[in-house]
């Protein structure tokens, strides 16, 4: 394995350089997956049948919680990612683990979110508004679980083999794809519930 | 005045050559009997005659390529030379088909806007409107102003305009008489509109164009167009005759499955109206981003 | 009894028991004969588990043709059911899962792997790399596409086949109107298998702008690698959209939303929409490497650069952005009124202007040349004017108001078989007649091939050209029958009679396959067919690390280049090679989803949890995994190169 020393760890391999290119052209393909949910979501909005519309169910309170956890987690994954590059291993995995506990408290408070929109009658089922609703929430929510535990996994395997080119650039990758939800959430923040709530 | 010619050429051309492929009789879209189905069929012989001058020029450049480059007319030591391209054969050969394409696209701006309006020669009459709404494997006819409904069937006066109105009551559909112009979908959760007419009386075949399921093959109705004066004496002979649709009879017709020709008296939009607020107008664009700016004008008006 | 019933086929016929009972057995002799044979440590070891892109490519070639045959089957029997007015040979039930099934067969599993076994295959050869970016995850695309083929499979004898046409339009699709479990296995077994080609797109795109050998810079990369490219890149755009679009069916089918139901604000034209804002550029995704294959194979026998390169790249990126622009077409007749229809034309007709430059350019790569008619190029020039005429109807029914008349009927079935099999299946022939001696050491017989090509070609014009117009005569696709008086009698036989012939031509391909495996010489060059590109430079077999050492390219004929102005390829001595190492994991990864797939589509939610939870397991396994590959030493490497040189 030839090792680059003038580059940063994440990208010293060849290998390591190919997966990140890769890795950005899936985040590609996901902004098309979100791009379609969002174009679904904006379609159907107003076809809300004899279920609630969006300006009945959403409340400010949870979202703001939400969106304050998330973007605080994006920022410590970026100091993960800057004490990684700095060789401090210990602090790393502290900001790491930060930010997939932010991220397990927007999932919960997501899940209090979801079980207070079906007691209020709007289950994926109720209509074809509540449908594409939770369908785009579900599937970023669904992102962020993935992303806790692939978190979870890349934090034992540096605690154990500690920060090599391998480690690195799975963190590195992991970092890419935790801002990216973050970049999701804040579109879904302002086109779904901002709007919705005007 | 000579462009005309040429064009008149052409389409007397295709449609000879076209009749004789399929033996005698006129194929049933080029051989229209309304102003949309005429305009439809100009354009496909048109296009017919504009394609097959690039058809030709393909094929002759190829065969003459085949023919003189072939391996065993050269020398056994002949080396073909290294050609990067050429700048004004490129432009040549972009520019052209720029042509072609830019000349049909606007036949196709100015048809569409044709198809999509009041049928030419009949702007002054007043439309007869006709609800044809579609279930599982049938057509319904409904003439809201002369207050009677059909099934399987459509009568229709020859020289005025027509307007359907078109739904469904299960899944798309699309409404098609050949012979008075091309097809539309129902559906639904909209109503779509589509402008006919018929210059001449005659019978004609209409059927659903659009696969619905295991019945879609016979989905097909009769067309009889007439004069007024004779369709006012059938819509007079049905009010006298016919029984009144009532709710359950029509949810009787709605079962899946086939049925003949049936006629009724009132029609079903008085208690079964058709789909509202999300019916497409002229201005609005795809159907993906901005349904919520379909202006919510709904036909139903009596 | 009731769990069972859901098993059970909701419209048995003869012709299904006897399916079963052909599957049953085949797949009791291939189990018997593997273990007879002692050969199930080789299919583990060289097969399943590997990850070189050439034996993934050629696993690929391998299920394109099953699904071919497939296909074939299916195309046969819908020609024979309309052959004559009101058939009773298929009633309508068993004819919409036909014409259903055989759509989807062909286009995402034929056509797809076909073109997936030319990208793999070909595309690291022709960029002088050793294997794809991601070795692994190539292996895992192959067996979910693999996956999710096989589970569509068998929908037809396991609870039934889906019937709501290839387009699969909701509320027809719905539970609604289409209560069998056909339509789960068309969410599911898609989604499966799309997201393998959604992996191959991210591998491609990668491997192609990362690992080209020194000096091939984007614009000396050979037309099949740009073609490879530029269609990867409309996969990674496109193929989530699919993704999105199968997963909201499945929900309304399976969990009861209302995305594209007829009640609580359901809608469906939204269906309609977002399948064709995948479905277009899908096509393109076929095209254009088959257009990538053409000027392979056409410049390689004019013996001749290919005419106009830049206009070539730049004719196909303009293809592939338009591609995505286009999608409306697929249904003017929707009411959305003049305007957009307007706009949507011209769009759709504007893709005719580079395809048309692509055209010219290969007839100004003829001229001058010194052609040379083997099998491949007979199907190259059969296919350039037979796609022209495909290519000029679609400009016909790019003109949205004569669409109304065209649109639903067997003047647009024509034009699209004429597009994809003059365009798609030819250049696969060629393809696979061309690079048929690179795979396997042989020749196919070249006097049987030619005699496929105009067989085909004969029959194709027969099966098709009638159906033009009898789609003018009023005839709609997909009607199961028709009557007498309707007139369309005689175009249907001589469909029919097309059709027959194509059968007999797919059946000589098989037959040459046999044939040349049997009696053609194994003694041939590395190089027969005096081609121009890097997989050429290499040894046949190819061996597994492809090349001995990395050429070094100035041209983007880079094998002429040193063939005729004498520039050395291979510089430098041998070095150790890293390779990947076999993984088992794709393919028992993909055996799980094929398991969730098939409890999913049955709605058996224990099993689907379980075998959700063995995913997320071989996710960890892998991440946990620490496999640095292996090196392939000096020695062992001159060893090979000396038995290859020798043979």
């Amino acid at each position: 394995m030839k090792i680059d020393n003038s580059l940063p760890l994440e990208y010293s391999t060849e290998e390591n350089s190919l997966k990140i290119l890769g890795f950005w052209i899936f985040l590609g393909a996901e902004i098309m997956l979100f791009a379609t949910l969002f174009a679904t979501y904006f379609t159907l909005e107003n076809r809300t049948g004899s279920g609630p519309t969006g300006a009945e169910i959403f409340q400010i309170t949870p979202v703001l919680f939400e969106t304050i956890l998330l973007l605080t987690s994006s920022f410590t994954v970026g100091l993960g990612i800057h004490a990684m590059r700095i060789g401090n291993k210990k602090a790393m995995i502290s900001f790491f683990s930060i930010t997939l506990l932010l991220g397990l408290a927007f999932l919960g408070v997501e899940i209090f979110e979801f079980v207070t929109y079906v007691h209020e009658g709007a289950s994926i089922q109720t209509s074809a508004f509540t449908a594409a609703l939770l369908t785009t929430l579900g599937t970023h929510g669904a992102h962020v679980t993935l992303g806790f535990f692939w978190g979870l996994f890349i934090i034992l395997q540096i605690k154990k083999r500690g920060l090599t080119p391998q480690t690195t650039n799975k963190a590195f990758i992991f970092s890419l794809y935790w801002h990216f939800l973050d970049v999701v959430w804040i579109f879904i923040f302002s086109f779904i519930y901002l709007k919705g709530m005007m | 005045m000579h462009k005309k010619g040429i064009k008149a050429a052409f389409i007397s051309v295709f449609f000879t050559v076209i009749t004789v492929l399929s033996g005698c009789e006129p194929l049933l879209v080029l051989d229209p009997k309304g102003p949309q189905a005429e305009r439809q069929a100009s354009d496909i012989l048109l296009s017919i005659g504009i394609m097959s001058i690039i058809v030709i020029v393909v094929f002759a450049l190829l065969v003459y390529m085949l023919v003189k480059y072939r391996a065993s007319k050269q020398k056994a030591d002949y080396e073909p030379p290294h050609i990067e391209g050429n700048l004004w054969v490129e432009v040549i050969m972009v520019g052209i088909p720029v042509l072609i394409v830019a000349f049909l696209s606007y036949v196709s701006v100015q048809s569409n806007y044709i198809v999509e309006a009041k049928p030419k020669g009949y702007e002054d009459t007043k439309p007869l409107v006709v609800y044809a709404s579609s279930s599982d494997w049938k057509w319904h006819f409904s003439y809201p102003e002369e207050g009677i409904e059909t099934v399987n069937y459509l009568y229709i006066p020859t020289d005025r305009a027509l307007e359907f109105r078109l739904y469904s009551y299960g899944p798309i559909t699309s409404f098609w008489i050949p012979q008075l112009g091309g097809q539309k979908y129902a559906m639904s959760d909209m109503v779509t509109t589509l402008h006919l007419a018929a210059d001449a009386p005659g019978e004609f075949m209409g059927r659903n164009a659009n696969f619905s399921g295991k019945g879609f093959a016979e989905n097909t109705f009769n067309v009889t167009a007439m004069s007024q004066e004779d369709f006012d004496d059938w819509v007079k002979e049905v009010k006298e005759t016919a029984k009144p649709i009532t709710e359950k009879k029509f949810e009787e017709l709605l079962e899946p499955g086939h049925l003949g020709r049936q006629t009724y008296t009132g029609t079903h939009l008085e208690f079964s109206p058709p789909p509202t607020g999300h019916e497409h107008s002229e201005e609005s664009s795809e159907t993906e981003t901005n349904t919520e700016s379909h202006t919510g004008h709904e036909g139903m008006s009596h | 009894m009731d769990f069972f019933d859901r098993f059970a086929v909701p419209h048995p016929s003869l012709a299904i028991y006897a399916s079963m009972a052909a599957i049953g057995l085949t797949v009791i002799a291939v189990f018997a004969g593997l273990t007879y044979f002692k050969k199930w440590g080789y299919l583990w070891r060289e097969w399943l588990t590997t990850v070189d892109h050439k034996r993934i490519g050629i696993m690929y070639l391998l299920s394109a043709l099953l699904m071919l045959f497939r296909g074939g089957v299916d195309a046969i029997m819908m020609r024979a059911q309309l052959a004559v007015p009101e058939n009773t040979l298929l009633d309508a039930q068993h004819y919409n899962e036909i014409f259903t099934t055989h759509g989807i067969v062909m286009i995402l599993f034929m056509a797809m792997p076909f073109i997936m076994f030319f990208m793999n295959f070909v595309v690291p050869l022709q960029i002088g790399a050793r294997d794809v970016a991601f070795p692994r995850l190539n292996a895992l695309s192959f067996w979910l596409f693999f996956m999710g083929a096989m589970l569509f499979n068998i929908s037809f004898v396991v609870g039934g086949s889906p019937d709501a046409g290839w387009t699969s339009y909701f509320p027809l699709a719905g539970t609604e109107f289409s209560k069998s479990v056909g339509s789960n296995y068309y969410m599911i077994a898609i989604q499966i298998a799309g997201i393998g080609t959604l992996m191959t797109g991210i591998n491609f795109i990668t491997t192609i702008l990362k690992m080209r050998a020194p000096g091939m810079t984007l614009m000396k990369m050979p037309m099949f690698t740009w073609s490879a490219l530029i269609a990867n890149v409309i996969i990674v755009f496109a193929f989530p959209v699919l993704a999105v679009l199968l997963a909201m069916g499945t929900l309304d089918r399976q969990i009861g939303t209302h995305f594209f139901t007829m009640d609580n604000g359901g809608m469906d034209m939204l269906w309609a929409n977002i399948f064709w804002v995948w479905g277009h550029p899908e096509v393109y995704i076929l095209i254009l490497p088959a257009f990538g294959i053409y000027s392979e194979v056409i410049s390689t026998f004019a013996r001749r650069n290919l005419y106009g390169y830049k206009s070539m790249v730049g004719s196909m990126v303009l293809i592939s952005l338009l591609s995505f622009f286009v999608w409306l077409h697929h249904f003017f007749t929707m009411g959305q009124g003049a305007l957009t229809n307007s706009i949507f034309s011209i769009t759709t007709m504007a893709i005719a202007v580079p395809t048309g430059v692509k055209i010219f350019n290969w007839l100004l790569t003829l001229r001058k040349g010194k052609i040379v008619f083997t099998t491949p190029m007979l199907y190259s020039m059969l296919f350039i004017p037979l796609f022209t005429l495909g290519g000029v109807t679609g400009v016909m029914l790019g003109m949205s108001a004569a669409d109304y008349q065209y649109h639903n009927t067997m003047f647009l079935v024509a034009h699209f078989h004429n597009v994809i099999i003059p365009g798609v299946v030819y250049a696969m022939l060629a393809g696979l007649h061309y690079y048929w001696p690179k795979m396997f050491g042989f020749m196919l017989n070249e006097k049987i091939g030619k005699w496929t090509a105009w067989l085909l070609s004969i029959g194709f014009v027969l099966a098709f050209m009638p159906m033009y117009i009898s789609g003018l005569d009023g005839q709609a696709r997909r009607m199961y029958t028709y009557s007498e008086a309707a007139g369309f009698g005689a175009m249907n036989m001589i469909s029919f009679v097309g059709a027959a012939i194509m059968a007999i031509g797919f059946v000589l391909i098989v037959y040459n396959i046999y044939y040349s495996t049997r009696y053609e010489t194994r003694d041939i060059s590395n190089d027969p067919w005096d081609a121009r590109t890097l997989e050429w430079s290499t040894h046949t077999p190819v061996p597994e690390y492809n090349f001995a050492i990395l050429p070094e390219v100035r041209s983007n004929e880079a094998l002429w280049d040193a063939k005729k102005n004498g520039h050395v390829l291979f510089k430098g001595e041998y070095e150790k090679i890293h390779m990947p190492n076999n993984s088992g994991i794709p393919f028992i990864m993909s055996c799980i989803f094929f398991v969730w797939g098939f409890s999913f589509i049955f709605s058996l939610w224990i099993p689907v949890i379980l075998t959700t939870i063995g995913i997320f397991i071989c996710m960890a396994l892998r991440s946990f995994e620490q496999d640095h590959g292996r090196y392939i030493s000096v020695k062992e490497i001159e060893e090979t190169e000396t038995n290859l040189r020798g043979a």
